[in-house]
């Protein structure tokens, strides 16, 4: 075929700006710009079907446009696929993120319990700090760290017994009662 | 009979809309599910036959063939793939519908249940029949979507915490899944299976690893392989127990699929295949260092799974008949047991009041029945010799001899280890949950019997699979023989004139 493969400078610079400034946002701890990030990342990934698809032509419609002035229907056909399901997720993630504030007064991604109960064991011997740890220890990280713990009453542990996760102590001490 | 092929998606998805509709009444939700779920249950069942006796059976979606049309496949590894997928399915339903009917109307599954676990299953369908690669994108957004709204079912804070770090984490995957099928289109102008089978081999050897290693990126999130595999442990203990069953069940192993389906069709050179072997041996080890750390069965459980995603990985990487055939052979071995696993947990939780083993005893007492479930699915985890774990992992085991090379013999010695401490872990949890007294009474409660027989009807699927071990590894070795021939896919869903029977309006005269 005629068609002029190489793609245009400007399509790929934007693709990487899009996906790169959507992986930095990928990175932080707040819900809301993680799903901005997805959603720049997304928008990156679209662009790069349009690239994929070859030069830009005709209408793809039988009748209006000849055969070999086409532009390539089946990305754009992908892309509108890729966008509603971005909608959907989107739509979902925001509303996980209004729960998470609901119910956190944050919408932050929050440490793995494994991380806490390192942390938490870490807070309690102190000299077992990481070697390869300049400024602060692990005790006053997991000290500043927000982390749902700090609070008493949540939904779950209401009728259920000690949360998820929970170590040795912490179920002792549920046992006797100190935690509901 | 190739009209069979397109119902596992069709059936789930109109009883989902059906679901909905009828949001207000959850006993017709039950039982609109269950009569569907049935049914797939059936035609995955007449497929397998089907597939088995004439060969790959192909839906040509509105009469296009491949590769102008979307093309539908059933050959016989996705065909089993439903089939098992179908029994869980249809096991963790009923156990969900007894324990909605044991708490009463205030425990009852909110309305959104149904009709979302019912995507579910069409999206885990959709994932195993589709022909082309956009296509099982779009069967994983489906799953994904529904496994998100199930996650975080009832919105508490356990669950939204555990489901953020879910949600980013399978968003990621799907990207880059997304990312390397735009490439893909790029660099070959199709993205049908069959067809990129064939074109695949015109690229540059480098820009081919490129592609590999990123669908493999994609794929080993989902299906959770060392490095990739933290997340699953954090966010699958929270969810329901029947949630969580059929998660464990069937979400790693869309992946596990997915693998089995691009390395066998897309990327045979086998560039990747020591990484993926280092990967599946590293799963494995990290994977059960975790679960015998953990003094929460659901944990414990969960970080057995990934554990034993290492043993199929380690099949799939041997590249040979005989490590594939064992490989699907776990697949179909694990969803069970691991799925009934999961809903002992559930009951033990539901008798005993929690899941921490700290707090837990005495349970072989007061819940025998409960006692033998347990421990026999456990013994089938670990491969203790009568039963499928001990088949699998033999077969396993023979195809890394038989692949001789010093990583392959590591593997077999990783692979014992595995089992020795999978056996360790989950016998550490046997006695310190049913044999051992309960530091405290145990609370009065029983275990509904509508929840104790499907949980027990798929721990015996998990010993009938020994039973029927013959001629399913025969079926098995049929399926990987297909899959690395490839021939039977490929010809089957590229026709010989390249348009099936669709017909086009006259170019000059359409205007439809």
């Amino acid at each position: 075929m005629g068609v002029e493969m190489s793609p245009s400078l400007a399509l790929v610079l934007a693709v990487g700006v899009l996906v790169g400034s959507g992986v930095y946002l990928l990175l932080e701890r707040s819900l809301s710009r993680v799903i901005i990030g997805i959603t720049l990342i997304s928008n990156g990934v679209n662009l790069l079907f349009l690239i994929a698809g070859g030069a830009a032509g005709g209408p793809p419609l039988v009748g209006t446009t000849e055969p070999d002035q086409m532009a390539d229907p089946l990305p754009q056909a992908m892309v509108l696929t890729a966008i509603v399901i971005n909608l959907g997720i989107t739509a979902f993630v925001l509303a996980m993120a209004y729960r998470s504030w609901q119910l956190h007064g944050h919408d932050e991604v929050q440490d793995d319990l494994e991380d806490r109960r390192i942390a938490r064991r870490a807070a309690r011997h102190e000299e077992d700090t990481r070697a390869d740890d300049v400024g602060t220890d692990l005790a006053t990280e997991a000290a500043e760290a927000r982390d749902e713990t700090e609070e008493e009453h949540s939904l779950e542990t209401a009728h259920h017994g000690p949360r998820l996760g929970a170590d040795d102590t912490e179920a002792e001490r549920h046992d006797r009662g100190e935690n509901t | 009979m190739t009209w069979l092929v397109a119902l596992p998606v069709v059936i789930p998805l109109v009883a989902a809309g059906l679901a909905l509709a009828l949001a207000k009444h959850s006993r017709v939700q039950g039982v609109i599910s269950v009569v569907a779920l049935t049914a797939v249950l059936i035609v995955a069942v007449a497929l397998i036959f089907v597939t088995h006796t004439v060969g790959p059976q192909v839906v040509n979606v509105g009469g296009w063939a491949a590769p102008v049309g979307i093309a539908v496949v059933t050959d016989r590894l996705s065909a089993l793939m439903l089939v098992v997928s179908a029994v869980v399915l249809l096991g963790v339903l009923l156990y969900s519908l007894a324990q909605g009917l044991a708490d009463g109307p205030k425990g009852a599954p909110v309305a959104i249940y149904h009709p979302t676990y019912l995507v579910l299953a069409a999206g885990v369908a959709m994932a195993f029949t589709s022909g082309d690669l956009f296509n099982l994108y779009v069967g994983f957004e489906i799953l994904l979507a529904a496994s998100f709204v199930l996650l975080t079912l009832g919105g508490t804070g356990e669950r939204i915490r555990a489901g953020a770090i879910y949600v980013v984490v399978s968003l990621l995957s799907s990207l880059l899944f997304l990312i390397s099928i735009a490439l893909l289109y790029g660099a070959t102008g199709t993205l049908n299976l069959a067809q990129l089978a064939d074109r695949i081999d015109a690229l540059d050897p480098g820009l081919q690893t490129v592609l590999q290693i990123m669908l493999l990126m994609g794929f080993a999130i989902k299906a959770a392989i060392f490095p990739l595999s933290a997340w699953l442990p954090d966010s699958y203990p929270t969810a329901p127990a029947p949630v969580t069953a059929v998660f464990a069940g069937l979400l790693t192993k869309v992946g596990v699929y997915a693998i089995i389906r691009t390395q066998t069709l897309l990327f045979t050179d086998g560039t990747l295949d020591t990484v993926l072997m280092v990967a599946a041996l590293l799963t494995m080890l990290v994977g059960i260092a975790g679960a015998v750390a953990q003094e929460d069965i659901k944990r414990l459980l969960s970080f057995t799974l990934v554990s034993h995603i290492g043993f199929m990985i380690f099949g799939i990487s041997l590249a040979s008949d005989v490590g594939l055939s064992a490989a699907i052979f776990y697949v179909a071995h694990h969803i069970t047991v691991q799925t009934a696993l999961f809903l002992v947990s559930g009951l033990i939780e539901r008798r005993g009041g929690t899941t921490s083993l700290v707090r837990l005893g005495s349970l072989a007492k007061v819940a025998p029945a409960l006692g033998v479930v347990f421990f026999v699915s456990a013994m089938n985890l670990a491969g203790i010799p009568p039963m499928s774990g001990f088949l699998g992992k033999a077969g396993l085991l023979q195809a890394g001899l038989e692949d001789g090379t010093p990583l392959a013999l590591v593997g077999v010695a990783v692979g014992l280890a595995t089992s020795l401490l999978t056996l360790y872990a989950v016998v550490k949890a046997w006695n310190k949950a049913f044999w051992q007294e309960a530091p405290a009474p145990l609370p009065e409660a029983s275990v509904p019997r509508g929840m104790f027989g499907p949980t027990a009807v798929l721990a015996a699927v998990g010993v009938v699979i020994a039973l029927v071990a013959g001629p399913l590894y025969s079926y098995t070795d049929a399926a990987a023989r297909d899959l690395r021939l490839q021939d039977p896919y490929i010809s089957s869903v590229l026709v010989d004139d390249g348009r099936g029977e669709g017909q086009s309006a006259d170019a000059q005269g359409g205007d439809s």
